[in-house]
C-alpha cells in the first residue's frame, strides 16, 4: 500500500504538466460558461452599479456611488426589501414546520402511502405561470371556488389578492402549496434512515409514540432540518415568479418583492444601473444571512 | 453518501411506522388516516377544481362556477380550441428543446468539471473549486440586468442559445458530482490506466457507469428547474414564437380575458407533461430530488 501511494506521488511529479492540462480539458466546458455567464455578469453587473447606465446604452458615465445613496434613501426600495423580509419569515415557518408534520403521518405507514406522497409532492412539478393560474381562479373574487364554498357558510367575499391586508397571506398561502413537496420529501427520505433499531430500544425502556417524537425523530431530524431552514430561507428571499403574477406586487406596492423591484428599476424603469446598484446590496443582505446561519449551525454542532 | 445509502434510497427503506404486533385498526391510527385525507385532499382541490373549469362551457364557468353539474354538461370544448390556436404546442416544443439541451449540457459540464476535481490535480484547481463554492451563494436572479446586457452584445437575445446558455451549467451539481465520483474506489481506475487507457476513456468506460444513479438525479433535478424555469427566458425572448410554455402563458393570460374555461384548459395541459412523466417515474424522480436535495450526501 505505502509502496503505491509512493509510485502514484512519482508519477504524480512527473506528469505534473499532462495533469494541469488534462484537468483544465475536463474543466473547460464548464469553466467557460462558468465565466461567460456568472463571473463576467457579476463584475460587469458591480461596474454597472457604479454608472447611470440605461438599457440605450447612454448615460453611462461613472457616478461613484450615486445609484446606492439613492437606493438606501429610497422608500420604495426599503418597502420592497420590508415586504421581502416579511415573506421569508411567513413562508418558512410553515414551510418548514408543516413539512414535518405531513412527512411524519405518511410515514407512519398507513395505508394508501404513494397516495399522500403524491398529493402533497405534485404541486412542486409546476411551472410557477401554471400554479398562479389555478390559485389566481381559487381566489378570484365572484366566481372563485374559496369565495364560493366561504359564502355558503355566510362570509365574505373576501378579496384575497387586492386587499393589502390579505394579499400577502394568499401569496403565502400559494407558496406553501406549491413548494412544500421538496421539505417534504427530503423530510420523508430522512425519516427512512433512521435506523429502526432505535425505535425498539426505545420501546422496550417505555417509551411511548410522543415520547419516541420528541427523543429519538426531531434530534435524529436536526441535520437534515438544518439543510431544510438554509435552503428555504435562501429560496423565499429570492420570491418573484408567483408575486409578480399573482398580484403584480399590489396592492398599492404591499407584496413587491426585492427581485421584482430590480427587474422594474431594470427593465420598466430602463434604468440598468441604479437596478444594478439594489442587486448588490440584496446580494451583501444575502451573504449577511448566509454567515449568520454558517454561525448558528456552526455553533450549535458544536455545543 | 455511501453507495449502500444510495441503494436503499426512498422506497427501498424499511416501512416504518406500525410494527407487526400492532393493532392497525387502533382509534388514533383511525384519526391520523382521516388527517391524512383530509390534508391530501386540501392539497389535490385547486387541481381538481381547474380541470372541473376547464371541462365546462365558457359561459357555465363564468356563471355558475361552483356547479359539478352545469347546464351545458361537461366535454374537451376549451382543450380544442387552446389546442387549434396552436399556441401551446409550439410553446411546448420550445420548453422540451431548450430543457433537453440545458439538462444534457449541465450533466455533460458538471459531470467532467466534477471529474477533473475529484482525480486530477491540476494547477489553480484550487481557486477554481473556490470560486465554485462561492458562485453557489450569488441568485441568478440578481445577474439579470448585466446578464442582458451582455446578451444583446452577443445577438442572443430571442435566441434559443440565449435561454438555454446562461442555465447550461450548475456549480452546485459539480459538486455534488465530485462528492460522489470520490467514493468511487481509485483502484477500479488505476488497473484501467495501466492498461493505458487515457483520462477520458477511463471516465467515459469505468467512472460513468458506475455514476448512472447520481447522474440521473441530477438530470432530473436540473430539467425540472428548466422546463418551469420563469424569470430568465421571460427576460431573454420578446418573439412569441420562441417563447418557453410558462413564458408564453404568462404573456398571453390577459388575452383569454374572461374565457375561464379556455384559460384552465391552457394550465392543465401545460402541467400534464411533467404530470404524467412523474406518474411513471415516481420513484426514480422522488430518489432523485431528494439525492440532489442533499447534495448528494
Amino acid at each position: 500500500m505505502k509502496g503505491a501511494v509512493a509510485v502514484k506521488g512519482v508519477q504524480k511529479l512527473s506528469n505534473r504538466r499532462g495533469e494541469t492540462f488534462t484537468g483544465w480539458a475536463f474543466a473547460a466546458p464548464f469553466a467557460v460558461l462558468f465565466v461567460l455567464f456568472l463571473v463576467v455578469p457579476a463584475i460587469y453587473g458591480l461596474y454597472l452599479s457604479f454608472t447611470g447606465e440605461t438599457l440605450t446604452g447612454s448615460g453611462g458615465e461613472l457616478l461613484g456611488f450615486a445609484n446606492y445613496t439613492e437606493a438606501l434613501t429610497d422608500p420604495d426600495m426599503w418597502r420592497s426589501l420590508g415586504n421581502t423580509l416579511w415573506f421569508t419569515v411567513l413562508s418558512t415557518v410553515p414551510l418548514v414546520v408543516l413539512s414535518l408534520a405531513f412527512a411524519l403521518l405518511v410515514n407512519l405507514g398507513l395505508p394508501g402511502r404513494w397516495l399522500w406522497r403524491l398529493s402533497f409532492f405534485l404541486p412542486y412539478l409546476l411551472a410557477s405561470t401554471v400554479v398562479v393560474m389555478f390559485w389566481s381562479w381559487m381566489y378570484n373574487p365572484k366566481l372563485g371556488l374559496i369565495n364560493g364554498v366561504l359564502a355558503e357558510v355566510g362570509i365574505g367575499p373576501v378579496a384575497w389578492l387586492q386587499d393589502p391586508k390579505v394579499a400577502m397571506i394568499s401569496v403565502v398561502v400559494t407558496t406553501l402549496w406549491w413548494t412544500i413537496g421538496f421539505n417534504f420529501l427530503l423530510y420523508l427520505a430522512a425519516l427512512q434512515n433512521i435506523p429502526e433499531q432505535q425505535f425498539e430500544a426505545a420501546a422496550i425502556d417505555g417509551a411511548g409514540k410522543w415520547r419516541q417524537l420528541f427523543s429519538i425523530v426531531i434530534p435524529q431530524l436536526a441535520p437534515t432540518t438544518t439543510l431544510i431552514l438554509t435552503l428555504q430561507v435562501l429560496a423565499s428571499l429570492k420570491v418573484f415568479d408567483q408575486i409578480y403574477m399573482l398580484t403584480n406586487g399590489g396592492p398599492a406596492g404591499s407584496t413587491r418583492s426585492i427581485v421584482q423591484y430590480i427587474y422594474e428599476s431594470g427593465f420598466t424603469g430602463y434604468r440598468f444601473g441604479y437596478s444594478s446598484a439594489i442587486s448588490y446590496l440584496f446580494f451583501a443582505i444575502i451573504v449577511l444571512v448566509s454567515l449568520a446561519q454558517y454561525k448558528l449551525i456552526n455553533r450549535r454542532s458544536a455545543a | 453518501m455511501t453507495s449502500y445509502a444510495l441503494s436503499r434510497g426512498i422506497k427501498q427503506g424499511h416501512k416504518p411506522g406500525r410494527k407487526p404486533g400492532e393493532n392497525p385498526w387502533s382509534i388514533s391510527r383511525m384519526v391520523a388516516l382521516l388527517v391524512l385525507a383530509f390534508l391530501a385532499a386540501t392539497w389535490l382541490v385547486p387541481f381538481a377544481w381547474s380541470v372541473l373549469t376547464s371541462l365546462k362551457s365558457e359561459a357555465d364557468a363564468g356563471a355558475s362556477s361552483l356547479s359539478v353539474n352545469p347546464p351545458d354538461g361537461l366535454g374537451f370544448d376549451a382543450y380544442r380550441k387552446v389546442l387549434a390556436a396552436g399556441d401551446i404546442p409550439a410553446w411546448a416544443w420550445n420548453s422540451l428543446l431548450t430543457s433537453v439541451a440545458i439538462t444534457l449540457l449541465t450533466v455533460a459540464t458538471s459531470a467532467l468539471a466534477g471529474y477533473a476535481f475529484s482525480r486530477i490535480s491540476f494547477r489553480g484547481r484550487r481557486w477554481l473549486y473556490v470560486a465554485i463554492i462561492a458562485a453557489i451563494i450569488i441568485p441568478p436572479q440578481l445577474l439579470i440586468v448585466p446578464l442582458f446586457r451582455q446578451m444583446l452584445s452577443f445577438n442572443l437575445v430571442d435566441t434559443y442559445w440565449g435561454i438555454i446558455l446562461p442555465q447550461a451549467f450548475a456549480p452546485a451539481m459539480v459538486l455534488i458530482l465530485k462528492r460522489f465520483f470520490d467514493q468511487i474506489p481509485v483502484e477500479l481506475e488505476d488497473a484501467a490506466r495501466v492498461d493505458g487507457a487515457n483520462r477520458l476513456r477511463v471516465f467515459w468506460s469505468i467512472v460513468l457507469p458506475l455514476s448512472r444513479p447520481i447522474l440521473a438525479a441530477v438530470a432530473i433535478f436540473v430539467f425540472i428547474g428548466a422546463w418551469n424555469n420563469f424569470l430568465w427566458p421571460f427576460i431573454v425572448t420578446t418573439d412569441a414564437d420562441l417563447m418557453t410554455l410558462p413564458v408564453g402563458l404568462q404573456t398571453v393570460k390577459s388575452a383569454y380575458g374572461l374565457q375561464y374555461a379556455q384559460n384552465m384548459a391552457s394550465a392543465i395541459l401545460a402541467a400534464l407533461p411533467l404530470v404524467v412523466v412523474f406518474l411513471f417515474f415516481q420513484r426514480q424522480i422522488i430518489k432523485g430530488i431528494a439525492t440532489t436535495g442533499f447534495g448528494g450526501q
